[in-house]
């Protein structure tokens, strides 16, 4: 039974709560960094460190902090790792820092964080704190790199860098620009939807 | 859920508790991250230096020099560069704060008699795969071996001879006008470059 809660945990964050096609949570990040597959896949692989850290040290320290300053002390352990995150890509991935730029800080204000700590790792044993966070944070991976590839794809020709279409194909710029990101985002909300709620 | 009463007394103390912490592991991780980050930005800075200037011997980064602009509002970074001694071009970073999303920066590699040896693209914000190709080759080669004193360095709208980017004329106008910028300041500091070896 506890074994299939975890796996319940892991899955929901994937499909049935996916963050992004089903909560429709953290849209700044998801909209403003997805004008290439590798840049959503930067941006989702940064949440997901921090979502999982910060779901481990809340879910420990929940007994220790008292109720009235909990949000205070969740947004202070956020934040500090967000900013080793920032460090670390600007010592190690520079080519990444740079693309990224603002949103890298702008992960301490991302709603799924802080929506996980205050939902989930404030009321959950560490375990299921960490499978959560692993399938929340891999469902924003996905939806990000999704967007972020459709949106290169159409706009400028190429998936991770990789040219696809000849330079010479017309490509739809629209897709790269910030209307683009909400299209896109629409129209793969709605094929999300239609595809689990024909199989569940 | 919390288990632990909030009076004024818990809520400061688990306050300064966390706060605590988290500042001495973001000190260690600062101090751990802190040489990569400054190598990494270095390694940067002279790899463009090589892409845009002829073959040298020196460190130009060490012979860097910071001179002030009456046209920007910071210094102006100059890398000169030499080969048995004899000077053979100088690198020189210039900016615009006037892209399509703010600062444009480029590294222009210049022969001692002015001519572009090449230029690469520091930092920008461009919109991608519009403004962004200003990186590409194709935007690139049309500045090399061309002397900003004969070519004029506006996009053809603005009555230079310079191609603008498909649908990103204003990214254009930016890079055209910090690559001006870096060869004003070439010309202004040509003299000091090359007396202060000797």
């Amino acid at each position: 039974m506890a074994e299939l809660n975890q796996k319940q945990n892991f899955l929901k964050g994937i499909i049935k709560e996916n963050p992004i096609f089903v909560m429709l949570l953290g849209m700044c990040p998801t909209l403003g960094v997805t004008s290439s597959a590798f840049n959503g896949l930067g941006m989702g692989v940064a949440t997901l460190f921090v979502l999982l850290m910060s779901n481990i040290v809340v879910s420990l320290v929940k007994n220790l902090i008292p109720a009235k300053v909990r949000i205070p002390a969740f947004i202070i352990i956020i934040a500090s790792f967000v900013t080793i995150v920032e460090m670390i890509l600007e010592a190690f991935v520079p080519l990444l820092y740079e693309q990224l730029g603002i949103f890298i800080p702008l992960i301490v204000v991302n709603c799924i964080i802080l929506g996980r700590a205050e939902a989930f790792a404030s009321k959950n044993n560490v375990l299921s704190s960490i499978f959560d966070a692993l399938g929340m944070g891999i469902g924003f991976v996905l939806a990000l790199t999704i967007l972020g590839s459709v949106r290169e794809i159409l706009g400028n020709g190429s998936l991770f860098g990789l040219t696809l279409l000849p330079e010479t194909a017309n490509t739809f710029i629209l897709f790269i620009l910030p209307p683009g990101a909400f299209i896109a985002l629409a129209y793969l909300t709605v094929i999300f939807n239609r595809l689990t709620n024909k199989t569940t | 859920m919390s288990k632990k009463e909030s009076t004024f007394i818990s809520m400061a103390l688990s306050l300064l508790v966390i706060t605590l912490i988290s500042g001495f592991a973001l000190g260690f991780v600062n101090d751990l991250t802190i040489e990569p980050k400054a190598k990494a930005k270095l390694e940067r800075k002279i790899n463009a230096i090589k892409l845009v200037l002829p073959e040298f011997d020196n460190n130009p980064v060490e012979a860097r020099k910071l001179v002030k602009s009456e046209f920007a509002k910071d210094s102006i970074e100059i890398y000169p560069a030499y080969k048995n001694n004899v000077f053979v071009g100088a690198a020189v970073i210039g900016s615009s704060e006037k892209g399509f999303s703010g600062l444009v920066k480029i590294m222009v590699g210049f022969k001692p008699d002015g001519t572009i040896q090449n230029i690469v693209v520091l930092e920008q914000k461009e919109t991608p795969g519009l403004g962004t190709k200003m990186k590409d080759e194709s935007f690139l080669q049309q500045f090399r071996d061309k002397n900003p004193s004969t070519f004029n360095l506006k996009v053809k709208k603005d009555g230079g001879e310079v191609d603008a980017l498909t649908g990103a004329t204003i990214s254009s106008r930016a890079f055209t006008e910090a690559a001006t910028l870096a060869f004003d300041e070439f010309l202004i500091n040509l003299d000091a470059i090359i007396t202060s070896k000797q």
